[in-house]
């Protein structure tokens, strides 16, 4: 755990760290492929729906000996779909099963009676409707759709449009990917698939905002600088939020690991896995979407942005300027740092966060680490030299 | 330098960690003895979890309205059901068709079965009609208690204010007094009584005149004439009213619960178009009533109401939407300018007239029913007549009870599945966080026991009941919830690395953390919300369970964690850094808090980062 415990604090600094933006390209690809995956999944297997969407066939059997465990393994041998059994007051049952239409359901009634040995003409068959009905799903729907306009709004004036464009996004990655893997395992849909669901959705916000506020910080003032463009600084911010992240999906994936994995296993099926599943998917869709894709898309957009163009073009200029220099006299190297402070007087913000030194050190090279490395103290110590200089 | 003074600051403050705890262990102490002295001290479970009430009911296909039972009047009444029963939305009740004409409402172990059996059975059509006449119902022996001859005003209620002058009321001084003052209720109901069973036993024209009602009559919100029409219980057929109708007005028995429930079916299958006859609701009164004005589907919204200023107890309150609000003014209009006992109308609910209160004035807006209610009964209409009318007439053909549909073993692996899954967490915990997560895991336990006592007590008073899915949801808000403390706690670390001891470290670590777990806690509120709000059955459930888990997560950091971080931040153990206390600014990789000269710190700085 020290090395781990290190590790956090080297993020931190940025002495370490996963360049996430520059690589950004392979996993919006991997995305885009596993996004494939699920909609052609989807598209070939389709969603099996349970019967609180669908409907089917309900049995309702006299008295019988049969429990209820041994009544709904024989109803779903028989039937071949998944049966939610229940026990009458009169200690007969109500045998629930999906997708199943007139003709099969007078032979899923006959198997049934001569299983639990009544007579045949003692139970009632009949065709029964969603309890989850399309009012319920088109109220939901709406539901989403209000959420999704005010939650948008929400996040282009608490942040901007472009971080809310990304985390819509990253969300619609996220459900699709979700729902593609249920197409894919051949689940079927129940409502506590769609609970499932909806909590992703809730959850993968979450954690997208969460990243999005440590970015928002580290971008304050980021035009009064010219040392990272946007893209450096989306970066490092990630890298510094990078633990957390970690630590948060190791929290909330661990416990729905233990419903899929332990729940499931000493089940082998119910609807507790289904739930199980849904949430296990998207939570780690959503942990990944907020790092993968979210942060390199809102540095994309940025890019685009005029003043963002004219800040890397800066930067770039000056680096090639130092550049210059250190090759002309290696020896002068340590006064460049100093260069930068006026600079750094002007915003303490972005000294506060965006500061450190080999911020970029996964994509620059070592020439020019150990130059900045030595600039860092200087401008700590200029910081903290001021009590003023850390506003909240 | 900014440390000690940001610290010096924050010692300033001492006295509030410590309230804030206190509050809220108080808090928690309440709850929890709330929770035990009521005697609920397990969350009520849905139905998947614990089984329940399975009511089947049939649609009974009605003479003239061969068709009506089809697939799109069943899907309509499912909705309508479903609204019903589940009222606030959290109690996990199931409706489905059977077959052609069945419709099964599941509903929770732990409901209250009785009310809800008469909620979703209620067809609960509504409407205006005018009155052209009504007659005390011809019985030789009326029975003494429902009595009083209906139809008239409310006693003394003028428009709004001046409740006790009624000076052009014909009904004279005893509805003057009855209106008097707070006591009006029992007043008027103890007066009409006496007065009603006179009426009935004489049925004589002035005795009715003198007459006031108890029975429920409906009233323009803002103004109400308490003027008591004239009734002519022999009088001839007014004009409007067809031969037919008032020889079967004639005929119209409204003192027996048979006669009573012919008139409801009469009243219930005549075209809104076409006059009908109807029997009160609690008096034996019949009516003659016009074409509908007013159709209950332009009820817009209905609330159940304690009304102070006139003491009628509790009432009904109807708001009309745009088309209601015009014809309800309408006929308000026309119905004040008429003669009593024409200036009536009459709010008929199932064939029966609930109410049928006088006008005076042009009415907008809002109507009210009044009567003997209860809050309950009070309760139950408001929300049948907010969802609106079935399509079609139920019958309760069969009313068992089912087992858990999931079997306890579900909920069982779950539980244990969850707290498998819990105990990892921790361990992960200690093993990252060491002495902070201390800290996390009192939190998670505090908002654990939080969540469960609130979730118990919410059963008996909002019918909130548990499934399977909310189960998983808690699970799932336990890493919301770890979250928050997780995104403090780099923070304070973070602040660490700075070179800042620990306790300015915690309070200047505070804001920030703060605001993203607002910022992000908002957005899932807001899902909350918005899904509450909009949606229905399983999905309005879940809405439920997410704001509440998001709530308790902002109550148990901000009253909770930072108050507990910031006592403990004082002790030695935290202060001092100890390896084990998972701020050891040594480990953390902080830099020296000392620096001299600038190069001299570089050096210094750069050596233990590259060892």
């Amino acid at each position: 755990m020290s090395r781990l415990g290190n590790l956090g604090a080297r993020l931190y600094r940025g002495e370490v760290g996963y360049d996430f933006v520059a690589k950004r390209m392979l996993w919006y690809g991997v995305s885009i492929l596993i996004t494939i995956t699920a909609i052609v999944g989807l598209g070939v297997r389709g969603l099996n729906m349970g019967i609180e969407f669908e409907g089917g066939a309900v049995f309702t059997t006299p008295k019988t000996s049969a429990s209820v465990q041994e009544t709904q393994e024989i109803a779903e041998e028989k039937s071949g779909h998944a049966a939610i059994v229940q026990q009458l007051g009169d200690g007969g049952m109500r045998v629930q099963i999906s997708q199943v239409d007139t003709a099969k359901s007078t032979q899923v009634k006959a198997a049934l009676a001569e299983e639990l040995g009544v007579k045949d003409a003692d139970i009632n068959a009949q065709l029964v409707g969603p309890s989850w009905g399309e009012e319920i799903a088109n109220k939901a729907w709406t539901g989403l759709a209000i959420f999704m306009v005010l939650v948008v709004i929400y996040l282009a004036i608490a942040f901007e449009w472009r971080m809310a464009a990304a985390a819509l996004i990253a969300l619609i990655h996220d459900i699709t990917i979700t729902v593609g893997v249920y197409a894919l395992v051949g689940f079927e849909v129940t409502p506590g698939t769609v609970i499932g669901l909806l909590t992703i959705l809730g959850y993968s916000l979450y954690d997208t905002v969460v990243v999005f506020d440590g970015l928002k910080e580290s971008a304050r003032g980021i035009t009064k600088q010219t040392r990272y463009t946007y893209s450096e600084i989306a970066n490092r911010s990630l890298n510094g939020t990078l633990v957390r992240s970690i630590n948060t999906t190791v929290v909330a994936l661990l416990p729905v690991a233990g419903l899929l994995f332990i729940g499931g296993g000493m089940l082998g099926g119910g609807m507790l896995n289904d739930i199980a599943l849904s949430l296990f998917v998207g939570l780690a869709a959503g942990a990944y979407s907020s790092i993968f894709i979210a942060t390199p898309l809102v540095a994309d957009f940025k890019e685009r942005d005029p003043e963002m163009k004219a800040l890397a073009k800066r930067v770039r200029a000056k680096r090639l300027k130092a550049e210059e220099r250190a090759e002309q006299d290696p020896s002068d190297a340590p006064a460049e740092g100093y260069e930068d402070r006026p600079d750094e007087d002007e915003d303490d913000e972005s000294d506060d966060d965006a500061p450190a030194t080999a911020a970029v050190g996964g994509q620059r090279d070592g020439a020019e680490s150990p130059r900045a490395q030595r600039r860092q103290p200087a401008n700590r110590s200029r910081g903290r030299g001021r009590p003023s200089g850390k506003r909240r | 330098m900014a440390a000690p003074k940001k610290g010096r600051r924050s010692t300033g403050a001492q006295g509030k960690p410590g309230r804030a705890l206190l509050l809220i262990l108080l808090a928690m102490v309440a709850l929890v003895g709330g929770m035990f002295l009521s005697g609920h001290t397990k969350p009520r479970l849905g139905i998947d979890l614990a089984g329940g009430t399975s009511i089947t009911l049939e649609a009974k296909s009605q003479p003239g309205k061969k068709d009506a039972i089809n697939q799109t009047n069943m899907n309509t009444a499912v909705g309508i059901i479903e609204r019903r029963v589940n009222g606030l939305g959290v109690q996990e009740a199931e409706v489905q068709t059977q077959g052609d004409k069945h419709i099964i409402v599941n509903i929770p172990k732990g409901s209250n079965e009785k009310q809800a059996r008469e909620q979703v059975g209620t067809t609960a059509e509504l409407n205006f009609r005018p009155v052209l006449t009504y007659a005390q119902a011809e019985n030789p022996e009326p029975k003494p208690s429902p009595s009083s001859s209906g139809g008239s005003g409310k006693p003394g209620d003028k428009t709004g204010d001046e409740p006790s002058g009624t000076p052009d009321d014909k009904t004279g001084a005893e509805s003057g007094d009855a209106s008097g003052d707070e006591k009006a209720t029992a007043g008027s109901s103890d007066g009409a009584t006496t007065q009603g069973r006179a009426v009935t036993e004489g049925l004589r024209p002035a005795a009715a005149t003198d007459d006031e009602s108890p029975k429920p009559s409906g009233s323009g919100k803002q103004s109400e004439s308490p003027k008591a029409p004239e009734p002519t219980p022999s009088a001839p057929a007014p004009e409007g009213v067809p031969a037919s109708l008032q020889k079967q007005f004639e005929k119209l028995d409204c003192t027996t619960k048979e006669g009573k429930a012919d008139a409801g079916r009469i009243a219930a299958q005549a075209d809104d178009g076409d006059p009908t006859v109807g029997c009160d609701s609690e008096q034996p009164v019949k009516y003659v009533l016009g074409p509908v004005a007013v159709e209950g589907k332009n009820v817009s919204d209905a609330n159940a109401a304690l009304d102070q200023t006139r003491g009628q107890g509790w009432i009904v309150q109807m708001s009309f939407d745009g088309k209601g609000s015009d014809a309800f003014g309408k006929v308000t209009g026309e119905l004040s300018k008429k003669q009593p006992p024409q200036n009536q109308f009459a709010i008929v609910l199932d064939g029966e007239v609930v109410s049928a209160p006088s006008v005076n004035e042009r009415l907008v807006g809002d109507a009210e029913i009044s009567g003997k209610f209860t809050q309950q009964t009070a309760e139950d209409l408001a929300n049948i007549l907010s969802y609106g009318a079935l399509p079609l007439t139920f019958q309760e053909s069969d009313v068992t009870t089912v087992t858990a549909a999931l079997g306890g073993e579900q909920l069982n692996a779950g539980l244990i599945a969850g707290a498998i899954g819990l105990a990892v967490v921790i361990l992960y915990l200690i093993a990252y966080y060491r002495g902070l997560s201390l800290i996390a895991i009192v939190s998670l336990l505090f908002s654990a026991v939080l969540t469960y006592t609130i979730m118990s007590l919410l059963g008996p008073t909002i019918g909130f009941a548990l499934n399977l899915p909310a189960v998983c949801g808690a699970i799932v808000a336990i890493g919301i919830t770890a979250d928050s403390f997780i995104v403090y706690f780099e923070r304070i670390r973070d602040e660490i690395r700075e070179g800042r001891t620990l306790r300015p470290a915690v309070e200047r670590g505070w804001p920030r953390a703060r605001r993203t777990i607002l910022v992000s806690d908002f957005v899932s509120f807001l899902a909350a919300a918005v899904l509450f709000i909009v949606s229905v059955g399983k999905v309005k459930g879940f809405a439920f369970t997410l704001g509440l888990t998001t709530l308790l997560d902002v109550v148990v950091v901000f009253l909770f964690t930072k108050p507990l971080m910031t006592i403990l931040a004082r002790k030695k153990f935290f202060a001092s850094g100890h390896p084990w206390s998972g701020l050891d600014p040594v480990r953390l990789g902080a830099k020296p808090p000392l620096r001299r000269d600038r190069r001299t710190s570089t050096r210094s700085t750069d050596h233990p980062k590259e060892a």
